[in-house]
């Protein structure tokens, strides 16, 4: 890599430059006269004043400066970084489905809701659910949605006590941060040395104040919870509700359905398990399934199907629902390109997700423990992801697994999930997803191999990496200590 | 197989690797009465050539009718710039920039971003998106809720002039936590806050009140009296705007005389497609003094080991990946692709294309509504400025009138029946840059047509 840094898009700005051909026909500025002048802006916005070129050529640059799936490897556990197929977002940008308006009515909108209802059945048979609704935007509100429907449940019941969610210690910090938001108090348990729930410790969690418990499955360690079935039954024995953090939905599609395993609720990650785009920080979509209890609590609006047509079932027809998540129905271009990719990939396609993300996991985990990386559970299956744990270099040799990560980038693959599960000492998680080939992961362990081998001769090279992107090590201290969170001009005194 | 690489020679090399005889053998630690055999209910896979046709014939039963809807999502010219670099593999395929080094270009456009929609909004610091606009509310009163020590109350004034369905946002969000909303009522004349209503409020523990501007209506409320009333009463004022509007309309941090607190609303006009309600994004700004009570992701510019500027997530203790169940918010994954669509539309519009942009708005809903006020049946709900917005009423019920309009491809305006009977039939009908006086005159003579013809 090495680019030169990209100038701010404020240093190309001229005053009185633009690109006019974005300027509607006419001038209507007398309209203006009609306002108060107290209701009127002053001084204009700071916005650039650039030509169209100088954009397309400034944005486009700056696009050069990232890693992506389309240009690199990214085994970033947790994360599902898979290739995200063309066709998912040409199908889904459709002229008629681009200018469709959220308020048309039904009538003017069959084709997208025969989209949104069939991806509702192929998600609840995919997860074994009674119900689906469409709309949280992103997993973390899809878990929202989650926790107030249990919420929900025990209220409608009059169980107004319940008000504990249960978390594994090595959860997602969203699973915490959604009970708080829900208005729940949360309880952290411990898991075993094998990675499993400490079943003691969930007994003596469990008791009359319960709302449920949030579980990834597997787990956040990259392991199966074999214990499932008795944590169910634990669970639901003290009158609790299992919520299923759908993060690695992605290991088991085809194999195991969280439905079958107890679970009450669940969330989706379309953006990593049906692979539509991360783009940089979202936008997600957070579909939540349910079992027939807590149906009537899903979140409007629901698709519904009358004889050959299609409209959306609303706080009328749902007046136990927890109500709207977003104006209007969520994430719907998001979930356009989920339905594409899934009626691509068919029931056979399916099936075989879970299995090769399996493989190329579990492949990429024998051959790094044979390069001599420790595994953090080496007794244990990979699901579709695994952690290496670089405690001993660290102690030997100096060197962590930011270290190691930041290198790798060097080598032109991104960096796994770093430090997280934080239970796992100096660990990467890594996953390395069914759309790369054998040549790809080949290629990424001899990198980890060349790393392992300087980080014995050279460890200091390790600690100054990465040295070929377009910025070495960022001092993150002085990032928020001096805050400098807009542009300002060089000269500018503010 | 579909977007899976693997030859039968490549998965034979890899199970020897693992020593497993079967990919089937990798599941072994899943409990086998839980195992499935296959997923019946899902249909066979399509080729691309299939799955396109499918989605055409799908597409063309949605048609593309003349439509004059507003209510929260806007119909704009969006240059083609825009999501020609915005669906470029390095920004579509890119995770969050966790791993700044290796996301400068993400990071740097964040970065500007923030720059533009502080200057936009009239505050000083902004987060890199929320989901949309009714989700940013509901954000915006929960932080309003950590940001005012001194109130305890945990009550929101919310008039019944913000967008009914960002109230239920608010309602099935933030209710969860004990925050209570008390609605305030609208004149009838106006269509804006009913200030004795208000003041009825006077002197009690309120933590914010929020202001619409334009509110729901397209109608402009007295927002420096609205702010300076609420901050003499102790509230921190939130700010729900149109991002279009403030080309031309008074930002946030200058309401009244010490400006909104909290500034939030709906990005989608700024480039996203209406594309039936999402993904769009929600923003929010805010004063530097709440910044470590603000949700979500923040850019802040800082130098690499060898000095040379850089860009990087910071402040990142507010969030849940390391407060856990202390964060501002669960918010993890969020509308980075629309905040990067809006950052590039920005860029080429321009101040200057902007509040060409908003005039142009202004002007053809003043057009239609003055035209449609002739029309002998209808009548112009509210008196007073407005922006791209109206309400208009009816002599008959508005959901026949609108069904006869749509008959005719034309989808007349939102229904107001549901959440504002006491309106009788009203409509409310908004125009932007992208209608031609054909197509202003289009509706006119349909809906005229519809009237007389009854």
């Amino acid at each position: 890599m090495n680019q030169i840094l990209e100038k701010s898009i404020f240093e190309y700005s001229q005053p009185g430059r633009g690109a006019l051909a974005q300027h509607p026909p006419g001038d209507d500025a007398a309209v203006l006269e009609t306002l108060p002048s107290a209701l009127r802006r002053r001084t204009p916005p700071r916005l650039p004043e650039v030509s169209e070129l100088d954009a397309v050529r400034h944005f486009t640059r700056l696009s050069q400066l990232n890693f992506s799936i389309d240009t690199n490897f990214y085994p970033l556990g947790s994360c599902t970084m898979k290739y995200n197929p063309k066709a998912c977002n040409q199908y889904a940008m459709l002229p008629e489905f681009l200018a469709r308006h959220p308020l048309a009515p039904d009538t003017q909108g069959q084709g997208f809701l025969s989209c949104m209802f069939e991806l509702q059945e192929m998600l609840k048979e995919v997860t074994g659910m009674k119900a689906v609704s469409l709309n949280p935007m992103a997993g973390a509100h899809g878990e929202f949605a989650g926790v107030a429907m249990i919420r929900a449940y025990h209220r409608a019941r009059g169980d107004l006590a319940r008000n504990e969610i249960i978390v594994p210690e090595a959860a997602h910090g969203t699973n915490p941060a959604t009970a708080t938001m829900c208005g729940c108090v949360v309880k952290e348990i411990p898991v075993d040395a094998q990675g499993d729930v400490d079943l003691d410790a969930l007994a003596k969690a469990v008791g009359p104040n319960t709302a449920g418990i949030m579980l990834t499955n597997p787990s956040t360690l990259g392991v199966f919870e074999r214990k499932i079935e008795a944590v169910a039954k634990l669970v639901h024995g003290a009158g609790g509700l299992l919520y299923y953090d759908g993060a690695n939905l992605n290991a088991i599609l085809g194999k195991v359905r969280p439905g079958d395993m107890g679970f009450d609720v669940i969330h989706m990650n379309l953006h990593k398990t049906f692979s539509t785009p991360h783009g940089g920080g979202g936008p997600g979509a957070g579909a939540v399934g349910v079992s027939a209890r807590l149906e009537p609590f899903l979140p409007v609006p629901v698709v519904a199907r009358e004889g050959s047509a299609y409209r959306w079932l609303s706080e009328a027809d749902r007046p136990q629902s927890i109500g709207r998540l977003s104006a209007f129905m969520g994430n719907a271009g998001v979930l356009l390109r989920a339905y594409v990719y899934m009626r691509m990939l068919g029931r056979e396609g399916m099936s075989r997700v879970g299995e090769f993300a399996t493989l190329n996991a579990n492949y990429l985990m024998a051959r790094l423990r044979e390069a001599g990386f420790d595994l953090a559970y080496p007794t244990r299956r990979a699901s579709h992801e695994f952690i290496i744990t670089l405690k001993r270099q660290a102690r030997e040799l100096n060197v962590t697994a930011m270290d190691v990560a930041k290198r790798l980038l060097d080598y032109g693959f991104h960096a796994p999930t770093t430090y997280f599960p934080l239970l796992v000492p100096e660990c990467l998680l890594i996953e390395p997803t069914e759309t790369e080939s054998r040549e790809t992961l080949d290629a990424f362990i001899e990198a980890m191999v060349a790393i392992l081998g300087e980080a014995q001769t050279d460890a200091a090279r390790l600690k100054g990496a990465p040295y070929t992107l377009p910025v070495r090590r960022l001092d993150d201290v002085r990032a928020a200590k001096q805050l400098e969170l807009t542009w300002k001009p060089v000269n500018s005194a503010a | 197989m579909a977007f899976i690489p693997h030859t039968a020679a490549d998965v034979q090399h890899m199970l020897q690797t693992i020593g497993a005889e079967s990919i089937d053998a990798l599941f072994d630690e899943i409990p086998q009465s839980l195992r499935i055999q296959g997923l019946e209910g899902i249909p066979p896979g399509l080729s691309e050539m299939e799955i396109g046709r499918l989605m055409s014939e799908r597409a063309r039963l949605d048609g593309r009718p003349l439509s004059f809807l507003g209510a929260g999502a806007y119909e704009h010219h969006i240059p083609a710039a825009v999501w020609a670099i915005t669906t470029r593999g390095e920004f579509y395929s890119a995770y969050t920039p966790y791993q700044a080094e290796a996301s400068q270009g993400t990071l740097q456009l964040i970065h500007e971003y923030q720059t533009m929609i502080t200057s936009l909004t009239g505050l000083e610091v902004s987060n890199a998106s929320l989901y949309d606009g009714g989700s940013a509310v509901a954000e915006a009163a929960l932080m309003a809720v950590r940001a005012h020590r001194k109130s305890r109350s945990l009550r929101l004034l919310i008039p019944s002039t913000v967008n009914p369905s960002y109230r239920r946002v608010v309602q099935s969000t933030a209710g969860n936590q004990g925050v209570q909303f008390d609605t305030v009522p609208y004149l009838r004349e106006s269509g804006c806050i009913d200030p004795a209503a208000l003041e009825a409020y006077s002197g009690q523990d309120i933590t914010a009140l929020v202001i619409q501007q334009p509110n729901f209506f397209g109608q402009l409320e007295d927002v420096d009296r609205l702010t300076d009333w609420a901050h003499a009463q102790g509230m921190l004022v939130i700010a729900v705007v149109n991002p279009t509007s403030l080309a031309v309309l008074k930002p946030p941090g200058e309401w009244g005389t010490r400006g909104a607190d909290i500034c939030v609303g709906e990005g989608q006009p700024l480039g996203v497609p209406l594309s039936s309600g999402g993904p769009y994004f929600g923003f929010m700004t805010t004063r530097m003094e709440y910044v470590r009570s603000m949700p979500g992701r923040i850019v802040g510019r800082t130098v690499d080991l060898e000095g040379r500027p850089g860009y990087t997530l910071t402040l990142q203790a507010r969030e849940q990946h390391i407060r856990r169940g202390k964060a501002t918010s669960n918010i993890c994954t969020n509308q980075g692709l629309l905040m990067t669509a809006a950052t590039i539309y920005m860029t080429l519009v321009g101040p200057a294309g902007l509040a060409r942009v908003a005039e142009s708005c202004m002007a053809r809903t003043a057009e239609l509504v003055s035209t449609l006020g002739q029309i002998k049946g209808v009548r112009v709900a509210f008196a007073g400025s407005r922006f791209h917005e109206a309400v208009v009423l009816l002599d008959r019920p508005a959901a026949a009138v609108l069904r006869q309009l749509e008959a005719q491809g034309i989808l007349g305006g939102v229904d107001l029946a549901a959440d504002y009977p006491e309106l009788g039939p009203a409509v409310l009908v908004c125009a932007t840059e992208t209608k031609t006086a054909g197509d202003l005159d289009r509706y006119v003579g349909a809906l005229r047509h519809a009237l007389e013809a009854a």
